[in-house]
């Protein structure tokens, strides 16, 4: 099997799937199950991606190149560490219950939506795998355009409006992020993220770089204050779509700035790290308050994700200081480690939450709050997996939701109580934004007479829930195989980040 | 010898298995299957706790201190599951694995009428798990694990009538409160990680702790520039904080009262005897890390005497049974968390344990009255109820001599050694303590017995009325109050059994056990004094044995207390019972001072809830709205704008065009000249 070209495969395999399933999948039901069985099929060709990676020995594995433009010395180069084999596995997984998903709810153009959807995960994988900067930037772009269709045909009423703001906000933040490749690519004449690290740069460049990458990858993340196109473009967008982009997109983020960010500018990271800081720990308290107050189920659950996806960037840039104001290397691992679990816990758990809403979508056509209310009476096995994820998005120990945050805030008070104490704050908020909203949609009397009608979970429903269920008791009660899986990728890094480049 | 490694597996795990099952297949087992296999799991789980316990105290057993599996190893950094089972460990396991398959038996009668008793019963043997990681870790992140878990059970519990606003309003404010003492309480973690020698094991941070040559006690820290703290103080105030929110101190006490909106036998067992006194055993287990600092033990100290006492007045003026049952609780807790703040341990973890047994004993007794009465709980439509339910009555009067410290049941002596305690320690705060202490044996005394008469006692204030009452056991339905359908009656054996069994350790525990616990070498080395704090070897100077206690009893301030209490109680609510309604009259203010819980809650609605709420709003509307959108949406409408100013110029008409194109060539030949004439000159 080593010698099999298992990353380009994991790519292309659901990107051709997702043609294959254009061209046969006039007949929906054929569409729907030719499109299960490539996501399936993917799935079943990252568990020799997980077997084959050696995990002790680290550094880029699996690793393929071959000459793509030659003039500018363009390659098609792939390669993976324990990271993005942790996001790969992430991404198929979540696919595949994306479109399990999607069987009922999406009835028009169902081959065209799960030909975006596969199409959609195999530049997603593109991204975690590309070791060459501007394969990486086209997969980075490229993901852009299904997501786009997803909500722009599929969508809600003002999709329109979401998807230009999606779009426009993250096609601004790449360019910033193309500059500063053209940039790198003048002063090293390659595109290879390796060469791109080993180059040096000094403060002043790496200032520049440092800020196009943040442009770009706050947006994506997204960082407060971008981060407004994120709950307008969750609420216009189909529960696939939602799942897909909290799950996995919003990761490509924080993954750029693990990548890019930390190796290619480490100075500069470090002088301005502060800056990024600062806006993760404005984002747990501010959008945490900002999502206390949501009427509408995927708005809240949007601003969670932002709130939660802080601890990510946290994490990542908590390591400057540690590693080299305190050369407290451990407890640079731990942060960066609990930035990584985080992405992959939050992957599961905004996943889930997502997929709950769509549960209770497809049986009321509202993501109004006040619509509903005593679901528990009428489906009490939703009830009961929504109060467990609920309970992960709280950060409760085990659930995958507390590793992360615990991980990172032991981190970060390493470094200063006062950023450690903010961070904590989500203990607070976070618990009452989400258990308010268990106790409005979930518990109570039913109120509204549809809700009285309710079936519970059907099958198709139970797989889905049942399986993010299981992936966040599994993270959360073991989280041991996933930080050994990336340990070596971890320290690797954070050695790197010991080197200043200027 | 070492204790078996399966045999502690079991403990925790039989109950878990217990919850798995009942809760995934409730339906399929039916009510017969549930409550059998979950009281298998806890019974199984308390006869091996009996058996730990004796290995240890009389098998030779010697600590067991084991790593079961990593949880997570970066650097050397490692989180792990494990146990760490001494004296300590071995005494709660006894006492939250019997109290909870007392609750488990009981819940049979109680809940028997309720569509939920399969959930029911599966979220019991849930926390009996989750209370048990909790009690039986061996480091710090199981420990928070078990806290959370049963944070998480105590929600679903208190919330177990989910179509109850009241219940559903109180266990979001449960979970709410406690996350605030846990936000200190995951601080408090993370410093001792970082301070206390890199590691989340006990028995390395204590070691690290006790580390002459480390001398943690000195070192300190700025946090905020120029005011150095020491590190001791941070990390166990910030402990603390997590136990001030699980046990339930001022002022994040507020959320107790209302966890009585749960069924009553997790108000017993949750609610009174087990997890609210979470808080006391974690203090008590990391003695030392707060024998290292005098001021976080002063912190303590204060905040347990203020809990005491004004908790403790508030329970005088309910007439909720349930709710004077919590205020006692909160009231006792208060005395624990004392008895910790002048280096007792001991003497708080004792009161942990009788408390415990009586405690659990009068909340079930409540629920039984609650049973008889038609789920009526206000004692204002009670009284007289002696002659109906004799068990619960008798029983009742034990668990309330117990309570208020009769000498030489239970209560007396735990409550006596840390009263006594508080009179000997010199820390600072240590007189208001002791006044606070004392006052509250008086406080105790009134409130106990002024539910007994008014429930068991006196005339029956209500009506018996088959005719007119359609009542269903179903406490959903309203029905007018102080008419029942049909005269009260004594519960099942299933109720009463489980109060007769609590009511024996009730009497005797505290009799057969003080010697040892306090003034022996029970607990050993797991739980650490500083020579100069030990007040109870002080007091164990003058302890004769348990017997000559209670005699010198007799003579002391607290009996003398107590008994006046029980005589002001005796005057106004059984011989004279307008009396009450006049001192309510005459002393209004202060009786709407209490009957308003000194309008915290109110002012932590105000202030927490709406506040929290307008904060979001605005920075909703305010920030992301018009400052970021408004911002993003300007630079599109100027986008918009400047490009409909330049569209009107592309018109279409030719003789625009032409006009244009004139006129530039005049401006560019114009412009050419202008600056050929400029260059040249």
């Amino acid at each position: 099997m080593a010698h099999w070209p298992l990353l380009s495969i994991l790519i292309w395999l659901p990107i051709i799937g997702a043609v294959v399933v254009l061209l046969l999948g006039r007949d929906p039901r054929v569409a729907r199950w030719l499109s299960v069985l490539v996501a399936l099929a993917t799935l079943a060709a990252s568990i020799p991606l997980y077997l084959g990676y050696d995990a002790v020995a680290g550094g880029m594995q699996l690793t393929e190149s071959h000459v793509w433009i030659e003039a500018l010395k363009v390659n098609y180069a792939l390669g993976v560490d324990g990271i993005s084999v942790a996001l790969i596995v992430l991404t198929t997984f979540t696919s595949v219950l994306v479109i399990i998903g999607s069987w009922g709810p999406i009835d028009k153009r169902v081959s065209q939506y799960m030909a975006a959807m596969l199409a959609l995960e195999g530049m997603l994988i593109g991204v975690f795998a590309a070791t060459d900067a501007l394969l990486f930037y086209v997969f980075f772009e490229a993901m852009l355009i299904p997501m786009f269709i997803i909500i722009g045909i599929w969508g809600g009423p003002r999709r329109v409006y979401a998807t230009l703001k999606f779009f426009i906000y993250t096609f601004l933040g790449s360019i910033f992020m193309l500059i500063g490749l053209i940039y790198l690519h003048m002063k090293t004449g390659e595109f290879s993220l390796q060469a791109f690290a080993q180059a040096g740069l000094g403060t002043k460049e790496q200032a520049w770089l440092f800020f196009a990458f943040l442009i770009a990858f706050a947006i994506k993340v997204p960082m407060w204050p971008v981060h407004t196109w994120l709950p307008d473009a969750h609420v216009e967008a189909p529960t696939g779509g939602s799942v897909i982009l909290a799950a996995i997109m919003l990761k490509v983020g924080g993954y750029g700035f693990i990548r890019f960010s930390l190796p290619i500018t480490p100075d500069a990271s470090q002088e301005y790290a502060w800056v990024v800081i600062a806006m993760s720990l404005i984002a747990v308290v501010y959008i945490g308050y900002v999502a206390l107050v949501q009427d509408d189920m995927k708005k809240l659950i949007a601003y969670s994700s932002i709130a939660h996806m802080a601890f990510v960037t946290l994490g990542i840039f908590i390591t400057l200081a540690l590693v080299r104001v305190h050369g407290n290397t451990d407890a640079a691992r731990l942060g960066m480690q609990g930035a990584m679990v985080q992405m992959i816990s939050h992957g599961f758990v905004s996943g889930a939450m997502f997929s709950c809403i769509g549960v209770l979508y497809d049986r009321l056509h509202s993501r109004m709050i006040r619509d509903y209310g005593g679901v528990m009476n009428v489906m009490p096995w939703y009830g009961a997996f929504f109060v467990l994820f609920a309970m992960a998005n709280c950060g409760l120990p085990g659930t995958s939701g507390f590793v992360g945050e615990f991980m990172v805030i032991l981190a970060a008070f390493q470094d200063n109580f006062w950023i450690a104490a903010v961070a904590a704050f989500t203990l607070i908020i976070g618990a009452a934004y989400t258990l308010w909203l268990v106790k409005r949609v979930i518990f109570g009397e039913v109120t509204n007479p549809k809700v009285a009608k309710f079936k519970d979970l059907d099958a198709r429903e139970w797989i889905v829930l049942g399986s993010f269920a299981a992936a966040v008791l599994v993270v959360g009660v073991y989280p041991k195989p996933l930080t050994d899986l990336m340990d070596s990728s971890v320290l690797q890094i954070v050695n790197a980040l010991m080197l200043s480049k200027a | 010898m070492m204790l078996d490694k399966s045999i502690l597996l079991t403990i925790v795990l039989a109950p878990l298995f217990g919850a798995v099952i009942a809760g995934l297949f409730g339906k399929r087992i039916g009510r017969v299957g549930a409550h059998s296999v979950t009281i298998a799991g806890v019974g199984l789980s308390c006869a091996l706790s009996i058996f730990v316990l004796y290995q240890l105290v009389w098998g030779g057993a010697v600590t067991f201190n084991q790593n079961l599996y990593t949880w997570f190893e970066i650097g050397s950094t490692s989180a792990n599951i494990g146990f760490l089972i001494d004296r300590l460990t071995a005494m709660m396991m006894v006492v939250v694995t019997f109290v909870s398959l007392m609750v488990h038996v009981y819940t049979i009668g109680y809940m028997a009428e309720d569509d939920g008793y399969q959930r029911f019963f599966s979220y019991i043997a849930l926390f009996t798990f989750s209370m048990l990681m909790l009690v039986m870790s061996n480091n710090f992140l199981q420990l928070f694990f078990g806290w959370e878990a049963v944070g998480l059970v105590s929600y679903l519990l208190i919330g177990f009538w989910f179509r109850r606003p009241t219940a559903i309003f109180a266990n979001m404010k449960a979970f709410l409160v406690n996350r605030v003492g846990d936000f200190g309480f995951l601080l408090g973690i993370a410093g001792v990680l970082m301070w206390f020698g890199g590691s989340l094991d006990y028995s390395a941070v204590f070691a690290h702790a006790q580390d002459p040559s480390v001398d943690l006690a000195a070192r300190s820290v700025e946090l905020i520039a120029g005011h150095p703290w020491h590190v001791a103080t941070i990390v166990c105030i910030c402990l603390f904080i997590g136990a001030m929110g699980k046990s339930a101190q001022v002022p994040l006490h507020v959320w107790l009262p209302d966890s009585m909106e749960g069924p009553t036998p997790i108000s017993a067992l949750i609610h009174a005897a087990t997890m609210v006194t979470a808080g006391i055993f974690m203090v008590a287990r990391m003695s030392p890390l707060f024998e290292l600092s005098e001021t976080a033990l002063t912190f303590v100290l204060v905040i347990g005497a203020t809990t005491a006492l004004f908790t403790g007045l508030i329970g005088v003026v309910q007439n909720d049974i349930k709710r004077v049952v919590a205020y006692s609780t909160l009231s006792q807790l208060g005395y624990m968390t004392v008895a910790l703040g002048v280096s007792a341990y001991s003497a708080g973890v004792f009161h942990l344990m009788t408390h415990a047994f009586f405690k659990a004993l009068l909340f079930l007794g409540a629920g039984s009255v609650i049973i008889a009465m038609h789920h009526e709980q206000d004692m204002r439509h009670m009284g007289g109820l002696r002659k109906y339910m004799p068990i619960t009555w008798i029983t009742m009067w034990i668990g309330s001599l117990a309570l208020a410290g009769a000498p030489g049941f239970a209560g007396f002596f735990s409550k006596d050694a840390i009263i006594e305690a508080v009179g000997e320690s010199h820390r600072a705060g240590a007189g208001y303590a002791y006044f606070c202490v004392l006052a509250g044996v008086f406080i105790t005394a009134l409130y106990s017995f002024r539910l007994l008469y008014m429930t068991f006692h006196g005339k029956e204030r209500f009506v018996v009325d088959p005719v007119k009452q359609h009542h269903g056991h179903d406490d959903h339905e309203h029905h007018a109050p102080g008419h029942l359908a049909h005269a009260p009656h004594e519960s099942p054996w299933v109720v009463t059994l489980p109060l007769v069994l609590l009511a024996i350790p009730s009497i005797v525990i505290g009799f057969l056990t003080i010697g040892p616990m306090l003034f022996g070498d029970y607990f050993g080395d797991a739980i650490f004094v500083h020579e100069a704090n030990n007040v109870l070897a002080e007091l164990g100077h003058e302890f004769h044995g348990a017997f000559a206690m209670v005699l010198h009893g007799f003579t002391q301030a607290p009996f003398w207390i107590a008994f006046a209490g029980f005589a002001t109680a005796t005057y106004i609510w059984l011989f004279n019972p307008g009396i009450a309604d006049k001192a309510e009259n005459v002393l209004r203010p202060v009786h709407s001072m209490l009957a308003n819980k000194y309008w915290i809650d109110n002012l932590y609605q105000a202030v927490f809830a709406r506040g929290g709420t307008a904060l979001g709003r605005g920075l909703w509307r305010g920030g992301d709205a018009s400052l970021i959108d408004g911002a993003i949406d300007g630079s599109a409408s100027l986008v918009d704008q400047l490009s409909a100013v330049v569209r009107r110029v592309q018109s279409g008409y030719l003789y625009h065009y032409a006009f244009a194109m004139i006129l530039g060539l005049i401006l560019l030949l114009g412009g050419s000249w202008w600056l050929f004439m400029r260059i040249a000159a």
